[in-house]
């Protein structure tokens, strides 16, 4: 059995991309920190206790009194922990990891939908991305990209981008496919059904794919305060480096929160933005009596 | 009215002859036709259960047929036939493997994209089995989709596109969603949605199956109704026989991806092509599928006010005008009432003697789209043969009981022999 050696390639082009594309990873090192420097920002600079006021505030706009309450009373609970300022740094990489996936699986998703090809490449693809252990892809993004926050959003984002991708793709192929021929039949361009038709119709699976992301994200920040992504993630690791049961079940409990307030939130517009227009179009009660009494010249008894 | 004025001999009264391929000019045509699934884009292929096999056999094979402007055109046959195939590429919703498709006398099969397009939009349209509306849309914009995809402003699509409701008669329900209607209302939005555009085609999949019997018959009444007044050209798809012969101006059936048979309904019925056909149309009540109009005769035995009556009394008296008596009509050939051959013939050299004047009211009318069985307690009773009536009270043809007679009996021989064969 001849042995075949697939490590030292491997290493070796870490080694070739490390030092010759340095000033590119640099690059992008440079921009998401400001990024995530700016959302961190964004989430911290008014007081904590107006911060959850607002965090309490957004279930309102989908009217769902319970989950503001959730929000109200968690939120107060993670500053009673003095957990408060972890708790955003980790709210900001998610949202910012969330985002890069987001924008990364979407459009790739609806590139599948629409080629059977590209689907063909891209499945096996989304399989090796999600069952390859995080630690073989988290050491070489700390050789790209240097101890800290950046690795551990990077390797996020890959972890992140299955589901987007997954569920963009399952939404449009699940389009019913008559509307999908009635669209082409009356001459519109693919551009256009695509825009006017399938995107619109595939919106709930679509948002189901980000509240995965969103959820995939969450699930790696303890990962990513294993290379330094400062927040709730260091606060786990350290209380289990120190033995200190309590201090890493607090971590924990907080991260616990806001995955729920986050599912339960991106759940809610999912269901909301799906009906949106239904529900701004829908009349007051239009009996169906009410038009039969009127019916016009050629409306059969149906109507 | 004088004597002097009406011409010498008017003859019948003009009747809607059932339309022939003749006297139309073709809207469609097609040759050769061919559609062989998973020969291109083999990707699909394998994955498809029943292997390579199954996917050489044609799903349309050498498929001829010619459909002229205003021509109500009907494919029928079981499922798997090749029916939807046929149709869709008509609008190339399915790429012909082969063949010729004139629309117009332009081949369509020949366009690149942005002309298909175009014809798409303008030209042929189409109402499909499950509707296939836009459910994020309103009524009026699904009925205006036409409108849109060509970019039409605001006013223009909300003008045409409540036409077109108010058309199929949904006036009131533009502002509503699909969603909110029930299926037979959403039909007619589909139906909206291809008379909004002004194509001079409409293709239809088995548009009425997916709703249940009352609703299919008010929507094929529907039908009826606007093509009289719109006078499109329809492909229309359905496996129902009786569907198809209310509707069709002339039936396409198929088997296997071939045309087996292209006629109008009485031809079909009257000479069925084969065994198959046989089978198809074997268990139709003759009596209930034919209707009036399809087996009516000219009225030969007729008057205007005015006519001398020696000229009424031979037109009763010509071959086969099946009558003892005369209908008097006015101008727009509605009937005044019936003369009875005695009070003509009494009349004849009583020069004062008018026609309408001897008149007595008929002792029934039938419509063209009563059937056979629904006439069969009329007929025969009056002096003159049932007298057809179109929806304008018009008369446009006679059902002498002969005729009624013949239709119902069903050739016993080939009835038997096709028994035999599917014993
Ligand atoms: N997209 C496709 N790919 C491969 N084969 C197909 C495809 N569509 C139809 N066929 C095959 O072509 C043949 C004709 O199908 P078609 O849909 O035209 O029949 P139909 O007469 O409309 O039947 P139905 O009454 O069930 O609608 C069938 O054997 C069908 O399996
Ligand atoms: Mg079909």
């Amino acid at each position: 059995m001849p042995e075949i050696d697939v490590g030292t390639p491997v290493s070796q082009l870490v080694d070739w991309l490390t030092t010759h594309l340095g000033p590119f990873f640099d690059a992008i090192s440079v921009v998401m920190l400001a990024l995530l420097d700016g959302v961190l920002y964004l989430l911290t600079a008014p007081h904590a206790l107006l911060m959850t006021v607002i965090f309490a505030a957004l279930p309102l706009l989908a009217r769902r009194w319970g989950l503001a309450l959730f929000a109200l009373v968690a939120f107060l609970f993670v500053q009673a922990m003095g957990l408060w300022v972890e708790t955003m740094e980790t709210l900001a990489v998610v949202l910012v990891a969330s985002i890069i996936a987001v924008l990364i699986g979407v459009p790739i998703g609806i590139w599948a939908a629409r080629s059977r090809g590209v689907s063909n490449v891209v499945r096996p693809l989304l399989d090796f991305m999600q069952t390859l252990p995080v630690f073989v892809y988290l050491i070489p993004a700390v050789f790209f990209f240097g101890i800290g926050v950046v690795p551990g959003v990077m390797a996020t984002v890959v972890f992140a981008i299955p589901p987007a991708v997954r569920l963009t793709e399952l939404g449009i192929r699940s389009v019913d496919e008559e509307v999908v021929e009635a669209a082409h039949a009356f001459g519109a361009k693919p551009g256009q059904i695509l825009r006017e038709a399938q995107l619109p119709l595939a919106l709930p699976s679509i948002m189901a794919g980000v509240n995965q992301t969103i959820m995939l994200a969450l699930s790696m920040v303890v990962i990513a305060g294993l290379v330094g992504a400062a927040g709730l993630g260091v606060v786990v690791v350290r209380g289990i480096s120190t033995l200190d049961v309590g201090a890493g079940f607090e971590g924990g409990l907080a991260v616990v929160l806001i995955a729920i307030y986050l599912d339960r939130l991106t759940g809610a517009f999912a269901e909301s933005g799906g009906s949106l227009r239904g529900l701004m179009r829908r009349r007051p009660a239009l009996l169906p009596e009410a038009t039969a009494s009127t019916p016009s010249a050629i409306a059969g008894p149906t109507s | 009215m004088s004597h002097s004025m009406a011409p010498p001999d008017t003859g019948p009264v003009p009747i809607v002859a059932h339309p022939g391929r003749s006297d139309r000019t073709p809207a469609i045509e097609v040759r050769h036709l061919t559609k062989i699934y998973g020969q291109r884009g083999g990707a699909k292929g394998w994955s498809r259960g029943k292997g390579a096999g199954a996917t050489h056999k044609p799903a349309a094979k050498d498929v001829e047929f010619t459909v002229g402007e205003g021509e109500f055109f009907v494919i029928m046959g079981l499922s798997g036939s090749g029916k939807s195939t046929v149709l869709r590429m008509l609008n190339r919703l399915v790429e012909p493997t082969s063949g010729e498709i004139l629309l117009d006398g332009k081949d369509i099969v020949e366009m690149a994209d942005p002309e298909l397009r175009a014809v798409r939009n303008r030209k042929i349209n189409m109402v499909f089995q499950h509707f296939a509306l836009f459910p994020h849309r309103t009524v009026r914009e699904n009925a205006a989709y036409a409108l849109h995809v060509r970019k039409e402003g605001a006013a223009a699509r909300t003008e045409r596109a409540n036409w077109a409701l108010e058309t199929v008669g949904l006036g009131e329900w533009g502002d509503s969603l699909p969603g909110e209607l029930s299926g037979g209302m959403r039909q007619r939005v589909g139906l909206a949605r291809a008379l909004a555009s002004d194509a001079d085609i409409l293709l239809m999949d088995e548009p009425f199956s997916a709703l249940d019997p009352l609703i299919r018959r008010d929507m094929q009444e529907l039908l009826i109704k606007l093509q009289a007044e719109l006078r499109r050209t329809v492909v229309f798809v359905t496996h129902d026989l009786n569907e198809a012969m209310r509707l069709g101006d002339r039936i396409m059936i198929m088997r296997q991806g071939e045309v087996v048979q292209l006629g109008t309904a009485t031809e079909i019925l009257e000479s069925p092509a084969d065994d198959y056909v046989r089978e198809f149309i074997s268990d139709v009540d003759r009596s209930r599928v034919l209707t009036a109009g399809v087996v009516m005769q000219p009225p030969i035995a007729v008057g205007r006010p005015g006519d001398r009556p020696s000229k009424v009394l031979e037109r009763m008296n010509r071959p086969g005008a099946h009558a003892q008596g005369a209908y008097v009509l006015d101008a727009d050939s509605r009937i005044l009432g019936v003369v009875e051959g005695e009070a003509i013939a009494g009349a004849v050299h009583r020069p004062d003697a008018r026609l309408e004047d001897l008149a007595r009211p008929p002792l029934g009318t039938i419509r063209t789209e009563t059937t056979l069985s629904e006439a069969c307690t009329l007929v025969g009773g009056d002096c003159v043969p049932l007298a057809v009536l179109d929806h304008e009270d018009r008369l446009v043809g006679v059902l002498p009981r002969a005729t009624l007679l013949q239709a119902i009996a069903t050739p016993a021989a080939s009835t038997l022999e096709g028994d035999r064969h599917h014993a």
